[in-house]
């Protein structure tokens, strides 16, 4: 309750704050609007299609960049880290690959695939991929030595291990890349828009900012933010769901 | 006999450290040469580019203020970051009371920072290291809050008992304690911050590494955006090379403990 009361009065703080600044004449309200005028702005936008569709397609390339990189990221991540060949012969190139900026590549993609969600799907994909490739190589060799010697011995058949012995190991991993990953493939999914100009949100923040309408920037802005939370809500709470039966987990539920 | 092994095996961890990433240039070699696809341009004509494109005057005057911004940024968010972790993680209310506002920053994409710092500052080399700070700040500044937080009660009240100075305690027990986690952020805190260099450059600027790449692109000149993008990996690279040298040094008491613990 306290916690509740002491955070609510910070964000009220910050609004005030907010208001103060361009009201005393600090900043030009033409470049800082008023909080107000932004919240008004943000209603009539949710009344509004157009905002709809937007924020769909946003999601949709977040949505489908996500899925990509973490299937892809699962195959390649299992055999390369069950294989020490493969880990090996990887370990030079990935550690090459991975410290490369996605947004490196966006005139790359652009100019493969034009202004569209293909070429935004190129950078969110490679820039999600990592999170969850890296971990996963990781849980997968974090196998207990004596767990799997033991399924060893009572003869599990390879899918039989993969089930019950590497699976419930790298799941934690995994779920931690997935989660890492969902909030850099929205970073992502949204600059792509704003630098490539396929349309969503980002593009729509790039068109105010270009218009010189402030306080529709701001709207967007505080939209973005609430998207980022709200999948960070969620991956957290799908992480400790389906991680219920884990220690790390089960551990925090103690007194 | 025992002369050759060694040998061998170095031979051995070389094949395995250079033999995919050579295959992998010799593919893109010959795929280049075959397709007819005009995008794509071979590794020799990207490595002429790169030495016609960016060394000469083009480091002093593209790639050097890049750098130098990234610098200003990354140094910037890691003072202010750690300072203000420390005020906030030791303080409980405060802590409270910023807690739902500080969740919200950070979830901000922080390129979408970007057009509100260009309304605020105006376009100018401020503004990007300002836009790359407040991107690359919030891993640092939680990372420090959940590391202070984590500080060992037991030394603490030690600390406490034996009246030692306040600013001796911030700086023999609760920094150290918090270092790990700081470190974790500050990785964090560097890709964001690269990513954020790059992109304020593509959109707001005459100049910078960004600024060029996305020139080449628009302009067709294909292998040199290569070599932009070539480039950019190596920084990269560069950075995580120099962070992880970093990070050897600053948590070598650290590192040295966790293998005790572990043997």
């Amino acid at each position: 309750m306290r916690k509740v009361l002491l955070g609510a009065t910070g964000l009220l703080g910050f609004l005030v704050v907010w208001h103060l600044i361009p009201a005393t004449g600090l900043v030009d309200p033409q470049y800082l609007p008023y909080p107000t005028d932004v919240a008004a702005r943000l209603l009539q936008e949710f009344r509004d299609l157009a905002f709809w569709r937007r924020l769909r397609l946003t999601m949709t390339a977040w949505a489908l960049g996500l899925a990509l990189a973490t299937l892809a990221a699962v195959v390649l991540g299992t055999a390369v880290g069950l294989v020490p060949f493969l880990r090996r012969a990887t370990h030079t190139t990935v550690e090459f690959l991975r410290p490369v900026p996605s947004v490196a590549l966006i005139p790359l993609a652009v100019l493969m695939f034009g202004l569209q969600l293909r070429a935004a799907l190129v950078i969110v994909v490679y820039a999600a991929f990592w999170q969850v490739f890296v971990q996963v190589i990781y849980g997968v060799a974090d196998v207990d030595t004596v767990a799997r010697d033991t399924a060893r011995s009572f003869g599990l058949t390879r899918r039989e291990r993969l089930r019950y012995l590497v699976l419930p190991t790298a799941l934690p991993y995994l779920m931690t890349g997935v989660r890492l990953a969902a909030a850099v493939a929205l970073i992502l999914a949204v600059t792509a828009e704003m630098v490539i100009g396929n349309p969503g949100l980002g593009r729509s923040i790039e068109l105010s900012r270009s218009a010189g309408d402030a306080v529709g920037l701001y709207g967007l802005v505080v939209v973005t933010g609430l998207l980022g939370l709200l999948v960070n809500l969620v991956f957290r709470l799908v992480e400790r769901r389906s991680l219920a039966w884990h220690q790390s987990v089960r551990s925090e539920e103690l007194p | 006999m025992t002369a050759r092994r060694p040998a061998l095996r170095i031979a051995a961890n070389l094949l395995f450290a250079l033999g995919l990433p050579a295959v992998a240039v010799v593919l893109w070699g010959v795929w280049s040469a075959r397709s007819d696809n005009r995008f794509l341009a071979g590794p020799l004509a990207v490595l002429d580019a790169f030495r016609r494109t960016w060394i000469g005057p083009a480091f002093v005057d593209d790639v050097l203020p890049s750098l130098l911004r990234l610098a200003l940024g990354i140094a910037g968010s890691i003072v202010l970051g750690v300072a203000a972790g420390i005020a906030i993680g030791s303080l409980r209310r405060l802590r409270e009371t910023l807690g739902p506002l500080l969740e919200f920053f950070r979830a901000i994409p922080p390129p979408v920072l970007i057009p509100v710092a260009m309304l605020l500052l105006g376009i100018t080399g401020t503004m990007k290291v300002v836009v790359i700070m407040s991107g690359a700040i919030w891993p640092i500044l939680l990372n420090t809050i959940d590391g202070v937080r984590a500080t060992d009660s037991v030394m603490l009240e030690t600390a406490d008992s034996y009246r030692i100075p306040r600013w001796e305690r911030l700086r023999f027990v609760v920094l150290p304690a918090a270092a790990p986690r700081i470190m974790t952020g500050v990785r964090q805190a560097l890709s964001v911050a690269l990513i954020l260099m790059v992109i304020s450059e593509m959109f707001a600027s005459s100049s910078g590494l960004g600024y060029r790449i996305a020139y080449f692109q628009r302009n067709y000149l294909i292998a040199e955006m290569w070599s932009g993008i070539l480039l950019l990996g190596l920084i990269g690279i560069l950075l995580a090379v120099l962070f992880g040298l970093v990070e050897r040094r600053v948590l070598r008491w650290y590192q040295g403990m966790k293998e005790i613990t572990r043997a």
